[in-house]
C-alpha cells in the first residue's frame, strides 16, 4: 500500500495555519531534526504568543505558554534546572523583535543554552496583519496603509546581525521558498540544536515565512515574495558559525 | 540579621532552588544576598535584565516544577504584575516579596504601605488571588518564607510576603528555620520535564484552555482557602472600645500604643491580620464583638485596607482611619485619635 504521507510523532493531527502560511513548514522541520536527533522525548518548547502559540495544540511534546516576547526569560530558567533537556523557544517577529527584544538580546548576551526559532514573516500575523519591526520599507499593513516609512518607522530590524555582536554559539538565517533553501535551513536548525546539545552556549535560527493572508497574496505568490524580495534584504547563511 | 536578608536565607531553608531578580530599593539586599548563598547551596540565581524578565524566569522555573521566587518593590512590582497574573492562570506555585515603598510613580524609597490594595485585589489582569502574607518582624519574615513555599504548592498558586521597607531594612535576632528538603519537584507530575517514553505530554497553559470546568474549580480552590489559610493576632481585643487595626511594621506601634493607653485606663486593642488575602473575617468579627469603633492604622496617604475592614464589619461598627503617610505611625498621634474617637470630635470614614 502506498504511504501517502508519513509525518513526526511530534507533530499533531490537525493545524490551525492558513493556506499557504510557512509555519507549518518550519514546525515540521524542527520536528523531524529533534526526532533524528533522539531528543524528542525530552524536548521543552516554550511558545510565544501570537501565530506561533497555534503550535501548542499541533506539538505532541512537553511545553509551556510564555508571556507575549518572555519565552527567552523563561526558557532560561528551564534550561538551568533542566540542563540534561533540549529546551527551545519557537517565536514570531513581532513576540521576538518587538516587545521582546530585550529577553531575547539578554537570553543571546548571556549565552544561555538553549536554542531559538525565530519564524520572521515580517508582520503581526494573528492580530490582523500590522506593522513589525521586521516588516520591509514600503510594506503595506494595516498600521502602515501607505507602505511602511522609514523616516518615521525606522530601518527592518535585522535580529540575526543585531545579535551576532554579542557572540553566541551559533547563528544563521534560513528560508522556506524552495526545496534547496527548505533542506538547508533544515540543517541550520540541527546545528543550532547540536550545539545546545554540546553546552555551547546560546544558539537560534531565523527563518523566512511566508504569510499569504496578511500579505495579500496567494501561497504561489507569496513564496515567490520571500525569495525575491524577503531575501533580498535579510540575506541567508550562516551568521556566527558553531567553534567561531 | 537583616530582613532582606532573611527573606534569602530562608527561602533557602524552605527548599527554594532559584531566584530571580531584579535591583531595587529598597528590597535589593534580598538579590545581594542570594547571588552569593544560592550558588554556594547549589541552587540557582539569576540576576534578570528587567522586572519582566525575572518574574517570566520565575514562571519557566515554576512551570518545570522547581520552587522558585523573586523579591521587588514599588515600579519592579508593578511590573511583575502581567507575570503574575499568567502563572496564578496556570495554576502554579511561586513566592514573591513586594517590599513595599511609599508613594506612587517613582515614589520614594522609604517604607510604605500603600501596596495593600495592588496585593491583596490583585495587580494584574483576570480573575486570580495570590495567598499574602504580612510578617511585622525579622522572625515572623522567616516563618512565613517557610509557609509560603508549602502553602504555594500545596494549592499551586503564587503567595505574596507584604514587607516593607523597615521590616527588609531592620536588623533583629532570628532563629532561622532548619533546611528542608529542595527536591519538591518529584511530587509534581505536572511538572515540564520532556514528555518522555511513554510520550504522554505535559503542557503549561492558561487552564481555561485545557479544563472546561476551570471555572467552578477556581471558586472552590479559593473558597476553601478562605476558610482554612486566614491568620490574625488579637491582642487585648476582649474588653476593647476601640480596636486598632493594623498590619506590618505599623502593628507593632500599634501594639506599643495599646500598652500605653492601657496604662492610662483607656480600653484599647489590636488586631492584626497576618494573612492579607484571605482578609481574617471571622478573627476580626471575634475581635471588634464588644467595641465601639475600630481605627485602621496605615502607613499610607490614603488607606487602603481600611476597605477591607469596612466590608468586613458590613457597618456594624463606625470605622476611623490614622494615616502615617511616608512615615512609620506615633504612638502619640494615634493614641490622640483614640482620644477623639472617645470623646466624639473625631469623623468616622465609614
Amino acid at each position: 500500500m502506498a504511504v501517502t504521507r508519513v509525518k513526526p510523532k511530534l507533530i499533531g493531527e490537525n493545524n490551525q495555519y492558513c493556506s499557504g502560511c510557512g509555519h507549518g513548514i518550519l514546525n515540521r522541520l524542527v520536528a523531524e531534526v529533534l526526532e533524528e536527533l533522539g531528543r524528542a522525548d525530552d524536548a521543552i518548547l516554550v511558545t510565544a504568543v501570537g501565530c506561533a502559540c497555534m503550535m501548542n495544540e499541533l506539538w505532541q511534546g512537553d511545553n509551556m505558554q510564555a508571556a507575549h516576547g518572555r519565552a527567552p526569560a523563561s526558557a532560561t530558567a528551564i534550561k538551568r534546572l533542566r540542563p540534561e533537556n533540549i529546551v527551545f523557544t519557537y517565536q514570531g517577529d513581532g513576540d521576538l523583535s518587538s516587545i521582546g527584544i530585550a529577553e531575547i538580546l539578554h537570553a543571546t548576551a548571556r549565552n544561555e543554552k538553549f536554542t531559538t526559532i525565530f519564524a520572521n514573516n515580517g508582520v503581526f500575523g494573528m492580530t490582523g496583519g500590522q506593522m513589525a519591526p521586521t516588516t520591509l520599507v514600503g510594506q503595506k499593513t494595516t498600521t502602515t496603509h501607505f507602505g511602511r516609512d522609514p523616516q518615521f518607522t525606522g530601518m527592518p530590524v535585522k535580529i540575526v546581525e543585531l545579535l551576532a555582536t554579542l557572540k553566541p554559539a551559533y547563528l544563521a538565517r534560513g528560508s522556506v521558498d524552495s526545496i534547496k533553501n527548505i533542506n538547508t535551513t533544515k540543517k541550520y536548525i540541527r546545528n543550532a540544536f547540536e550545539a545546545q546539545i554540546d553546552s555551547e552556549g546560546f544558539s537560534l535560527v531565523e527563518v523566512l515565512l511566508p504569510c499569504p493572508t496578511n500579505w495579500h497574496l496567494t501561497p504561489e505568490q507569496a513564496l515567490e515574495r520571500v525569495g525575491s524580495t524577503v531575501e533580498a534584504y535579510y540575506p541567508l547563511g550562516e551568521v556566527v558559525k558553531r567553534g567561531e | 540579621m537583616k530582613g532582606n536578608e532573611v527573606v534569602g536565607e530562608a527561602a533557602a531553608r524552605a527548599g527554594c532552588n532559584m531566584f530571580c531578580g531584579y535591583p531595587i530599593t529598597p528590597s535589593s539586599e534580598t538579590l545581594e544576598y542570594v547571588s552569593a548563598r544560592f550558588p554556594e547551596l547549589g541552587r540557582q540565581f539569576v540576576q534578570a535584565e528587567s522586572e519582566l524578565a525575572a518574574i517570566n524566569m520565575v514562571f519557566g522555573a515554576a512551570a518545570a516544577g522547581f520552587r522558585v521566587m523573586t523579591a521587588s518593590s514599588g515600579p519592579g512590582f508593578d511590573l511583575k504584575q502581567e507575570g503574575i497574573s499568567y502563572i496564578a492562570s496556570c495554576d502554579l506555585p511561586c513566592v514573591i516579596v513586594d517590599v513595599c515603598r511609599y508613594g506612587s510613580g517613582l515614589g520614594a524609597i522609604s517604607p510604605g504601605q500603600n501596596d495593600y490594595l495592588q496585593a491583596t485585589k490583585g495587580g494584574g489582569h483576570g480573575d486570580y488571588k495570590v495567598l499574602v502574607y504580612a510578617p511585622n518582624s525579622v522572625q515572623e519574615i522567616a516563618d512565613l518564607m517557610v509557609l509560603a513555599n508549602d502553602k504555594a504548592d500545596e494549592y499551586r498558586m503564587p503567595v505574596l510576603i507584604l514587607s516593607d521597607g523597615a521590616l527588609g531594612q531592620m536588623m533583629e535576632p532570628v532563629t532561622l528555620p532548619e533546611f528542608g528538603p529542595d527536591d519538591q519537584v518529584k511530587n509534581k507530575p505536572w511538572a515540564l520535564r520532556g514528555r518522555g517514553p511513554d510520550g504522554e505530554r505535559n503542557q503549561i497553559t492558561t487552564a481555561l484552555y485545557v479544563d472546561p470546568d476551570f471555572a467552578n474549580k477556581l471558586r472552590k480552590k479559593y473558597a476553601e482557602i478562605e476558610a482554612k489559610e486566614t491568620r490574625a493576632e488579637s491582642y487585648l481585643t476582649d474588653d476593647a472600645e476601640v480596636v486598632l487595626v493594623s498590619y506590618g511594621i505599623s502593628s507593632r506601634i500599634a501594639k506599643e500604643a495599646v500598652n500605653r493607653a492601657r496604662e492610662k485606663g483607656i480600653k484599647l486593642g489590636l488586631f492584626r491580620p497576618i494573612s492579607l488575602w484571605p482578609f481574617p473575617k471571622k478573627e476580626l468579627g471575634e475581635a471588634t464583638a464588644n467595641a465601639k469603633a475600630v481605627l485602621s492604622v496605615e502607613m499610607s496617604s490614603l488607606g487602603q485596607m481600611v476597605e477591607d475592614v469596612a466590608l468586613h464589619l458590613k457597618g456594624r461598627l463606625p470605622i476611623y482611619l490614622e494615616l502615617s503617610d511616608m512615615n512609620v505611625p506615633q504612638v502619640a498621634n494615634i493614641l490622640k485619635k483614640v482620644d477623639g474617637i472617645l470623646n466624639g470630635s473625631e469623623q468616622e470614614v465609614y
